[in-house]
């Protein structure tokens, strides 16, 4: 190009309000007395959690409240160095992982934290599929997902 | 099954940083060459689909309205499709279906996107529901890093295994991507550099991942009778597919990968295709990370699942091998994200009218195009063939 054209800017801020529902108002509840709220499908008999008001597959209620395990194994994870991302609750270092929790049909997603995380071959060394965890609470409760401040590893 | 419909011609923008156009001047000059290129008049188009990525990518919401003029749509009927990274598959299938129920004879399907305009990264997290997903995806890269490393443990693929075939997709996409003129980067890579690249959600590095494109694409979808009449080398809609999971990122296997292979099979049966890996010549498989290509090759039937490592690095989907994957070098180097599935789709076409130039596959006669869209969700292909 040889000629520079002008670049104005523009900032649109939208605040919105986000209607919980029963489901999600009543998961967020037990999160503040420490309790993972899952629930379970009638038809396929599923647990889902975070709780569900329906079941994805069967589209009938999963109203059966269940608390699940604070344990469960690491499916996946994908470890964040530097980068930021939009919308996340925490800034780099941090482990995004998908853990199935114990005796539930889904995975649920979390941070795992409590290790050295500025060496990514050493988290790789640690952090394998299978790798069994367990939920880590913040003292202060908001009614929010960072309730749980991260999942650890369970040693032995 | 509906009427037969082709692709009559196809216009892409030059893909990169554009700021020397505004939005609608950057689709103008996608749906110009469309039209250039074909040598029929706007007033012969019956119905014009156009589509992106979410509005605050570029601030404006209902594109579609914003580019009326530029899209030569007043006074006809205008549908938007967007389905995230596989817009532009939906795209094309919005105008073949269009085309094939009878309804029109001609329609102008264009997508387009300016990602360098607004914070793509966070536009795209927009589409994810704010207090549960979004907390814990990091953007595309987690979401692909934990897929990556969830489909190697399956398959028990040693981790240096896909590191070695996802750096051979890099160096190859980023060198063929020289023969495209349409592509956005460009660049002779080395081993060393590829594998010491900045890591951006580990296992992830700078050179697995698509750049922030600004571009167009412009295809025009005809009914048989108007095809015939109008060009001598249409690219024939041999199969369509698209298939879709639940929401939430956790309540679907993302390594047997049921919408990617749903997606494959329904466009395969349509187009009485086999074997792919033998029937197909070309494919341009959606590769926004070098890590989730090596999972549509299985997925899609290139080879066997937990052979994709193995087979890249024997060269069967590099240019000269068994199937091509990607010679125009994919979304790794070029992605305007509500343009690349459309990219992909005229690429193809291309490729089976002999017309992709310095990345011809010769003698090409059916090609796959993909895109994939959401956190994970769709799938969506078209096949395309040199003849009816
Ligand atoms: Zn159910």
């Amino acid at each position: 190009m040889t000629k520079e054209y002008n670049t104005l800017k523009n900032v649109i801020e939208l605040p919105h309000k986000y209607a919980a529902g029963p489901a999600w108002t009543r998961f967020y509840d037990g999160l503040k007395q420490e309790k993972i709220y899952g629930s379970r499908c009638q038809k396929c008999k599923k647990v889902f959690v975070p709780a569900r008001s329906y079941c994805p597959a069967c589209q009938v209620s999963a109203d059966e409240w269940i608390e699940v395990s604070q344990e469960g194994k690491v499916i996946s994870w994908a470890l964040s160095i530097s980068h930021e991302f939009f919308g996340m609750p925490v800034s780099p270092p941090f482990i995004t992982a998908l853990i199935r929790l114990d005796d539930t049909d889904c995975d649920f997603l979390h941070f795992i934290g409590g290790i050295d995380l500025s060496d990514a071959k050493k988290v790789k060394d640690l952090i394998k599929p299978g790798l069994k965890v367990r939920a880590v609470w913040n003292e202060e409760k908001k009614g929010h997902m960072m309730d749980i401040r991260h999942f650890v590893p369970v040693s032995g | 099954m509906g009427r037969p419909v082709a692709i009559i011609g196809s216009g892409q923008t030059k893909h990169g940083r554009r700021f020397d156009v505004t939005y609608p001047e950057l689709v103008k000059e996608a749906v110009d060459r469309v039209f250039d290129s074909t040598g029929i008049s706007p007033e012969d188009i019956d119905g014009v689909v156009s589509g992106t990525m979410p509005s605050m990518m570029e601030g404006v919401a209902l594109t579609h309205f914003y580019f009326a003029d530029v899209l030569r749509s007043v006074g006809k009927p205008i549908l938007k499709t967007e389905t995230c990274g596989s817009t532009g598959v939906s795209l094309a299938i919005t105008g073949y279906y269009w085309i094939a129920s009878g309804m029109a004879d001609l329609v102008l399907v264009v997508g387009s996107e300016k990602m360098n305009e607004g914070d793509s990264q966070a536009t795209m997290t927009t589409v994810v529901e704010p207090f549960y997903q979004r907390y814990f995806i990091s953007g595309a890269p987690g979401i692909f890093s934990m897929q990556s490393q969830q489909w190697s443990v399956h398959y028990g693929i040693p981790e240096e295994r896909v590191r070695a075939a996802a750096t051979k997709l890099s160096i190859d996409h980023h060198n063929d991507a020289f023969d495209n003129p349409y592509a956005h980067i460009k660049k002779k890579l080395t081993e060393e550099e590829v594998n010491n690249a900045r890591i951006i959600t580990y296992p992830v590095r700078l050179w697995d991942v698509c750049p922030n494109s600004d571009g167009a694409c412009a295809v025009i979808f005809a009914s048989e009778k108007m095809a015939k009449k109008i060009s001598k080398n249409p690219a024939w809609v041999k199969g369509v597919g698209y298939s879709g999971e639940e929401y939430w990122f956790g309540d679907s296997d993302k390594v047997v990968w049921q919408c990617a292979i749903d997606a494959a099979k329904q466009a395969y049966d349509m187009a009485g295709i086999k074997d792919p890996r033998k029937e197909l010549d070309v494919a341009e498989v959606y590769n926004p990370f070098t890590f989730q290509e090596l999972l549509y090759y299985e997925c899609f039937g290139f080879c066997d699942f937990g052979k994709a490592c193995d087979e890249t690095l024997k060269g069967t989907f590099a240019k000269g091998g068994e199937l091509p994957c990607d010679p125009s070098g994919g979304t790794l180097c070029t992605n305007p994200i509500g343009a690349t599935g459309l990219n992909r789709v005229a690429e193809a076409a291309l490729q089976v009218t002999n017309q992709a130039g310095d990345h011809q596959i010769p003698g090409a006669k059916l090609a796959l195009a993909h895109a994939m869209g959401g956190v994970d969700q769709y799938n969506g292909i078209m096949i395309l063939g040199s003849k009816l």
